[in-house]
C-alpha cells in the first residue's frame, strides 16, 4: 500500500476544500455574520495546518498506485473532507453537536440532502452557501475535480483511471477522450455550464441571488438541501418547473451531453439507459397522477406535483414541493421503488442506477432462458454493444452487496424504536442519497431524532451509496491493509 | 496468356489443372517443395518454390510478362501483399486475391485501388450466398443464374413416385404446365444431353432451364414444397455459418447455430445479435433434440469435417427435415455421396474456382468468347453464356435448321428483357444472350463452337 501517495491525494483534497471555503467566507464577511466568519477562519486554519503536515510527511512518494490504492484513496478522502468540511457548522455554533454537523456535511458531500436542521432559514448566509456548495462539489466528485486541474495532468500516468472509476457512478466507467485530465475537464465544464444555465433560469423567475445559487447547487449535485424550511414549495410554479427540468437533466449520463456536443444525436437517441430512464419517469408520473385524482384542485397542479416529486426522487435529489407522505400508499410505494432505481450511470444522481437495473433484468432473462436451453450461448447487449461478462458479474455482486448493507442498516437503525416505515425509508433515503423518506423522516421532518449510533450507520450508508459501495467495502476489508 | 498462381492448395491446384487444360501458361508458386513436386509431376505447369509475396520470387516467376496473378495462399495478408507487390512491378497485371477474413471485407471493397486488386474472392461468402439462394427456393438441389439473373439452371432429383417418373421429355410441358427445358440429365454418374424421346427414370438428377417465374409454376405442379424455410439450423460455427446467419437474419429467418467450441460460440453470439447460438457437439443427437433442432425447416451442415457433415445430414434426413444442405470439401467422392440422402451439396472451393475461371475467360476478351461458365452435373457438364455478335453464324435461322454438336443444347435465348425457352422455331439475333449446355468439357470456348 502506497501510504505516501494516498497522503498526497488527501492533502490535495483538503487544499481544494480550503479554496472552496473562501467564497463562503466572503459571503459571511459581506453579511457581517461574525459567528460564521469565526467558524470559517478557524476551520480553514485547522485544515491548513493538517494539510501542511500531510504534505511534509508525504513529499517523496513512490509512484506505485494500483486499483487498491485508488479505492482506499477515494474512500478516505471523502471521509476526511466531510470531517473537516463540517467544522464551520460546529465552530460557529450553528449546529451544536459534532455528530450532527458531521451528518449534515456527509449528507451534503454525498448529495443526499438529509438534514438534521429543523430551521434552515435561521442559518447564516455563508453557512447556507457552504451547505449547498458541498452538494455541488460532491455531485461530480472532488477527485475528478483534482484530476481536471492536476498541473501534471498532461503527462500523468494511467493510474488516475482508478480514481475516476472509484469515484464516478455506474457499472462501466470509461474515459470520453484519451487523456484523463481532458476527460475530467470536459465532465466539469458540462457540469458548470448546466449549473450556470440553471442559475440564469432561476434568476429569470425573480428568485433572490443566494437562493438561486443554492438551489442550483442542490439541483446540479442532485443533493436536495433547500434554503427554505418548506424546500421548493414556497416558490412560484415557474421555478418549480425549471427545477423539475434541471433535476431531470442532471440525472442523465453526462456522456450523453458530450455526444450532443459532438453532434452525434443517433448515439444519444439509441442509448437504452436514457430511454428506460425517461420511460420510467413518464410512467411513474402517469400512475401517480391517476392515483392522485381529486387530491388537488386542478389537473395541472396534480401533474406539477407528481412530475416534481417523481423527478426529485428518481434523480435522488430530494427537493419537495408538497408533503408526499400524505399521498395515498400506491403513490408512496412508487416513490419508494424509484428511490432504489436511482438516476443514470455517469450522472450526479445516486441509487442503483438505471443502467444496473437494465443489466440485472437482462441477466435474469438470460438465466431463465439458460434453464430452458442449457447449451445455449447468450451475450448481454446494451444499446447494441456487447456487455462484458465481468461487468454483468459485478452488477449482480453490487445488487447482493446493496441488499446485504440495506438489511443490516435497517436492523441497526431499528434500535431507535421508530416505525418500520420510518426505518426502511430513512435507510433508503440515505443509502440512495435522496434525503427525505417517509413518516418520521418525511419531507416536512428531519433526521435529528435518531441516536448517535443510527446517525453513524446512516453516515456510512450515505458514503457507501455515493461511492457505490465497493470503495467503502475495500476500505473496511482486512486484506486491503495487509502487506502484499 | 501467362497466369501466375500463388499458393498450391486445393483451390490453387484445381485452378492450375483447369486453366492449363484450357491452354493457358501457368506458373505455380508455393513455399512447400513437396506439394509443388507432386503438382509439377501431374500437371503441365511451371513450379517455383518460394514466398510468393517476395519480389525476387515474383520476378523469377515472370511477373513482368504475366497477364494475371491469382493469389490463393492460406493467409489473406500474404495474398494482399503478393498482389500489391506484383502490381507494383507490372502495372498492367490483373490480380485476383482470396480474402476470407470477414473483418477485411469492408476495406477490400472500399480500397481495392490501393491494394491493386482486380477482384477479390471469398469462398465462404460465396458459399453462404449460394446456400441462401437454395433456402429461398427449396426443392432445388442447386441453382445457377445467367443473363444477369434472368435465366436459371436448377437441379432436381426425380424422387420415387414423382410425376416425372417414366415420362418422355416431350410430355413434360403438359405435366408442369409451363415451358421448361431439360438440358442435361445425370444418370448413374454419367451426364447425358437428352433428346425429345428421352425417358426420365427414378433417381435421375435433371438440370432444367427456364425463366424464374416458370420455375415456380413447375415446382407447384410437381407438388414439391415451396414454403420458404422460417427456422434454419446451422451445424458448425465457421465463416460460412457467420455469413449465412447474417444473410438469413436480414431476411427475417430464425437461425440457430450449433458449435462445440465455447469460445467460438461466445464470439458468434457477440457478432450476431438475434441469432440463437448453442454450444454442443452437432454429432450428438441428444443435444440436437434437446435444442429442438429436429423441428426446423432446414438443416445446413457446415462443420470443418466432411464426415461429420454427412452424419448430421443423414440424421436430418432420418428426422425428415424438409430441406438439407451439406457442405463438402472433398468433391472427388461425389459418386459415393450421391447415393446418400445429403440434400443439396455445396463446395465453397468449387464455387471459388468457378468464379475465377469465369473471370479468366472474360479477360481473354475475344469476340464470341464465353462471358460466363458454370460447371454442373458434378463437373461433367458445362453451362456457358455467350453474346451473339456480328461474327456469329446462323443469325436469324430457326433452331430446327441448325446443325449443333451432338452433346450441345441451346438452353435459353434472352432478347433484351425477355427470356425465351427455345423451341424449334426460335431464332437468335445480334445482341441476344444465349446459354448453351454441353455434357463435354472445355469444348465451348467461342460461340461458333456450338455448331457441328
Amino acid at each position: 500500500m502506497n501510504y505516501k501517495m494516498i497522503g498526497r491525494f488527501l492533502a490535495q483534497t483538503l487544499f481544494v476544500v480550503i479554496l472552496f471555503m473562501i467564497p463562503a467566507l466572503m459571503i459571511s464577511l459581506w453579511c457581517g455574520e461574525t459567528d460564521a466568519v469565526r467558524g470559517f477562519l478557524l476551520a480553514m486554519a485547522v485544515m491548513a495546518l493538517v494539510d501542511g503536515v500531510l504534505w511534509l510527511l508525504c513529499r517523496a512518494a513512490p509512484s506505485a498506485f494500483h486499483a487498491r490504492e485508488g479505492f482506499v484513496c477515494v474512500a478516505l478522502s471523502w471521509i476526511i473532507m466531510s470531517l473537516f468540511g463540517c467544522l464551520p457548522f460546529y465552530i460557529s455554533g450553528a449546529i451544536p453537536t459534532f455528530i450532527d454537523a458531521f451528518f449534515e456535511t456527509v449528507s451534503g458531500f454525498t448529495t443526499t440532502g438529509a438534514s438534521i436542521l429543523s430551521d434552515v432559514e435561521s442559518l447564516a448566509n455563508g453557512l447556507k452557501y457552504w451547505r449547498s456548495f458541498t452538494h455541488w462539489l460532491g455531485g461530480m466528485g472532488v477527485l475528478v475535480f483534482l484530476l481536471a486541474i492536476n498541473p501534471g495532468g498532461g503527462k500523468s500516468s494511467g493510474f488516475t483511471m482508478h480514481l475516476l472509476r472509484a469515484e464516478s457512478p455506474g457499472p462501466n466507467v470509461a474515459k470520453l477522450v484519451p487523456k484523463m485530465r481532458k476527460t475530467a475537464a470536459i465532465l466539469y465544464l458540462i457540469y458548470i455550464g448546466l449549473t450556470i444555465l440553471d442559475i440564469i433560469f432561476l434568476l429569470l423567475g425573480n428568485m433572490p441571488m443566494l437562493d438561486a445559487v443554492c438551489t442550483a447547487f442542490g439541483t446540479a449535485g442532485t443533493g436536495g438541501f433547500g434554503v427554505k424550511n418548506d424546500s421548493i414549495a414556497g416558490y412560484s410554479n415557474y421555478i418549480q418547473w425549471v427545477t423539475t427540468v434541471f433535476m431531470l437533466l442532471f440525472g442523465v449520463n453526462f456522456s450523453c451531453y458530450y455526444l450532443l456536443l459532438l453532434r452525434e444525436f443517433r448515439g444519444v437517441f439509441k442509448d437504452e439507459e436514457l430511454r428506460l430512464y425517461l420511460g420510467i419517469i413518464g410512467c411513474s408520473i402517469l400512475l401517480i397522477v391517476l392515483d392522485l385524482r381529486g387530491y388537488y384542485a386542478s389537473l395541472s397542479e396534480t401533474v406539477r406535483y407528481a412530475a416534481f416529486q417523481v423527478t426529485s426522487i428518481i434523480t435522488t435529489t430530494g427537493f419537495a414541493t408538497t408533503d408526499f407522505d400524505l399521498w395515498p400508499s400506491f403513490s408512496k410505494t412508487i416513490l419508494l421503488c424509484l428511490m432504489v432505481v436511482g438516476a443514470c450511470a455517469g450522472s450526479t444522481g445516486g441509487g442503483i442506477k438505471v443502467a444496473r437495473v437494465l443489466l440485472i433484468f437482462k441477466s435474469l432473462r438470460r438465466n431463465i432462458r439458460q434453464i430452458m436451453h442449457p447449451r445455449s450461448v447468450q451475450v448481454i447487449r446494451s444499446s447494441n454493444q456487447v456487455v462484458d461478462e465481468r461487468i454483468v458479474d459485478n452488477t449482480n455482486a453490487y445488487l447482493a452487496a446493496y441488499v446485504i448493507i440495506f438489511v443490516f442498516s435497517v436492523i441497526a437503525v431499528s434500535l431507535d424504536g421508530f416505525s418500520t416505515g420510518t426505518n426502511v425509508s430513512a435507510v433508503l433515503a440515505c443509502f440512495n442519497n435522496i434525503g427525505p423518506g417517509l413518516e418520521a423522516v418525511g419531507p416536512s421532518c428531519n433526521f435529528s431524532g435518531f441516536s448517535v449510533f443510527s446517525k453513524l450507520v446512516l453516515i456510512l450508508d450515505m458514503l457507501a451509496g455515493r461511492l457505490e459501495i465497493f470503495p467503502i467495502l475495500v476500505l473496511f476489508s482486512r486484506g486491503t491493509w495487509k502487506r502484499s | 496468356m501467362n497466369i501466375i498462381i500463388a499458393g498450391d492448395g486445393k483451390v490453387g491446384s484445381t485452378l492450375a489443372r483447369q486453366l492449363s487444360v484450357e491452354g493457358y501458361d501457368i506458373t505455380l508458386i508455393d513455399s512447400d517443395p513437396q506439394v509443388l513436386k507432386d503438382t509439377g509431376d501431374r500437371l503441365d505447369v511451371l513450379v517455383i518454390h518460394g514466398n510468393c509475396a517476395a519480389m525476387n520470387v515474383l520476378l523469377q516467376a515472370g511477373v513482368r510478362e504475366a497477364d494475371l496473378l491469382i493469389a490463393v495462399t492460406t493467409a489473406d495478408e500474404v495474398n494482399l501483399l503478393c498482389c500489391t507487390t506484383a502490381h507494383g512491378i507490372n502495372p498492367k497485371l490483373h490480380t485476383i486475391a482470396r480474402i476470407r477474413n470477414p473483418e477485411y471485407s469492408e476495406q477490400i471493397f472500399a480500397m481495392r485501388d490501393v491494394f491493386a486488386l482486380s477482384m477479390a474472392v471469398n469462398p465462404e461468402q460465396q458459399a453462404a450466398v449460394e446456400i441462401e439462394r437454395l433456402l429461398k427456393f427449396p426443392g432445388f438441389l442447386r441453382r445457377d443464374t445467367f443473363a444477369k439473373g434472368k435465366v436459371q439452371i436448377v437441379e432436381l432429383r426425380i424422387a420415387p413416385g414423382s410425376k416425372l417418373c417414366n415420362t418422355q421429355l416431350t410430355d413434360m410441358p403438359a405435366i408442369v404446365k409451363c415451358r421448361v427445358l431439360v438440358c442435361a440429365v445425370l444418370r448413374g454418374g454419367n451426364a447425358i444431353t437428352p433428346g425429345g424421346d428421352f425417358v426420365l427414370r427414378e433417381g435421375d438428377r435433371i438440370f432444367v432451364t427456364a425463366p424464374t417465374e416458370n420455375l415456380t409454376i413447375m415446382l407447384k405442379n410437381l407438388g414439391i414444397l415451396t414454403r420458404r424455410a422460417r427456422r434454419v439450423v446451422l451445424c458448425g460455427g465457421g465463416r460460412v455459418s457467420f455469413y449465412l446467419a447474417k444473410l438469413l437474419r436480414k431476411d427475417g429467418v430464425s437461425v440457430q447455430i450449433i458449435d462445440s467450441d465455447p469460445r467460438r460460440c461466445r464470439e458468434l453470439a457477440e457478432l450476431l445479435p438475434g441469432v440463437d447460438v448453442v454450444c454442443a457437439d452437432a454429432a450428438n443427437q441428444v443435444a440436437l433434440e434437446e435444442e429442438g433442432a429436429a423441428n426446423c425447416d432446414a438443416l445446413v451442415t457446415l462443420t470443418g469435417l466432411d464426415e461429420v457433415n454427412m452424419i448430421v445430414s443423414l440424421y436430418g434426413a432420418s428426422r425428415s427435415i424438409p430441406q438439407i444442405i451439406t457442405k463438402l470439401t472433398h468433391m472427388e467422392n461425389r459418386n459415393i455421396t450421391d447415393s446418400l440422402a445429403l440434400g443439396s451439396i455445396v463446395c465453397p472451393k468449387e464455387l471459388c474456382c468457378n468464379d475465377i475461371i469465369r473471370y479468366v475467360r472474360a479477360l481473354r476478351n475475344q469476340t464470341g468468347a464465353a462471358i460466363s461458365l458454370s460447371t454442373i452435373a458434378d463437373g461433367q457438364a458445362e453451362a456457358v453464356e455467350f453474346l451473339v455478335d456480328k461474327t456469329t453464324r446462323n443469325c436469324g435461322k430457326p433452331l430446327r435448321e441448325l446443325k449443333l454438336k451432338p452433346n450441345v443444347r441451346i438452353a435459353s435465348i434472352t432478347h433484351g428483357a425477355k427470356t425465351e425457352v427455345p423451341g424449334g422455331d426460335s431464332v437468335y439475333r445480334e445482341g441476344d444472350s444465349l446459354v448453351a449446355v454441353t455434357s463435354g468439357q472445355g469444348i465451348l470456348q467461342q460461340i461458333n463452337d456450338i455448331f457441328a
